[in-house]
């Protein structure tokens, strides 16, 4: 008998996307460090204006975006591995999803409020 | 030939190669910077709220039990990109030999703690 394990097909594409993602926040972490670096005082005046720089707002939202999408794949395998009883993996995905969402509200609300 | 199943592990007595180390650890460093993310985002919400509030985000950092968590969220962020760079690097086929393996683990391990130390002396 020809047996074929296929898993649930998502395998290749979170594959992927861990490692864009995780490119995508090295490249803006090296970059907003040395922008801040370069900061001629770190007052709050340099600061606010910092991150109300249209550049800088998008490639945070970026980050945010990765961050979020990253954290998911990684979040899920940590449940999937170690959380046997389905009812409380289900719950703790729903969680997770839900945090994850949450924040990258909360961080459009920071970046774009006041 | 029949080994008694289940193998339970006792996490005490094992003895991880570095890899393996650098590997637990990317997971746990993961999992905590998702776990204390709210409170880098309580205090990226306080640095840009107003100028009062800006002197009090910088105010926060003379506490030693915050600078301390903040510490130990920057060794979280570097290990996890330095063990994710070198995954990415696997994952190319650089590096895959034993020794070369072992090699690049150690060097994780040493530039993360050395990053570390270099925040930690710019922010006291």
């Amino acid at each position: 008998m020809k047996r074929e394990v296929v898993g649930a097909h998502y395998g290749l594409r979170d594959w992927i996307a861990q490692r864009v993602t995780a490119v995508i926040m090295v490249v803006y972490t090296v970059l907003i460090l040395s922008v801040v670096a370069g900061l001629p005082q770190t007052d709050y005046g340099h600061w606010k204006v910092l991150w109300q720089t249209p550049l800088v707002r998008y490639a945070s939202v970026l980050f945010m975006a990765s961050l979020l999408l990253h954290a998911w794949i990684g979040m899920r395998n940590i449940v999937m591995d170690y959380i046997k009883d389905a009812a409380l993996r289900l719950t703790l995905y729903v969680l997770v999803i839900g945090a994850l969402l949450g924040y990258a509200m909360w961080s459009v609300q920071i970046l774009w409020g006041r | 030939m029949s080994r008694p199943r289940p193998k339970y592990l006792n996490l005490i007595q094992i003895r991880l190669p570095v890899p393996g180390l650098v590997s637990i650890l990317h997971r746990a460093s993961g999992a905590m910077l998702f776990l204390l993310l709210p409170f880098l985002l309580v205090l990226f919400e306080l640095s840009l709220e107003s100028a009062q509030a800006f002197a009090r985000f910088k105010e926060v950092f003379s506490y030693w039990a915050i600078k301390l968590v903040v510490l130990g969220l920057a060794w979280a962020y570097l290990h996890h990109l330095c063990a994710g760079i070198r995954h990415l690097a696997l994952d190319l086929d650089y590096g895959t030999e034993l020794g070369a393996a072992r090699a690049s683990s150690w060097a994780v391990l040493a530039i993360s703690i050395v990053l570390t130390l270099g925040v930690g002396v710019l922010t006291w």
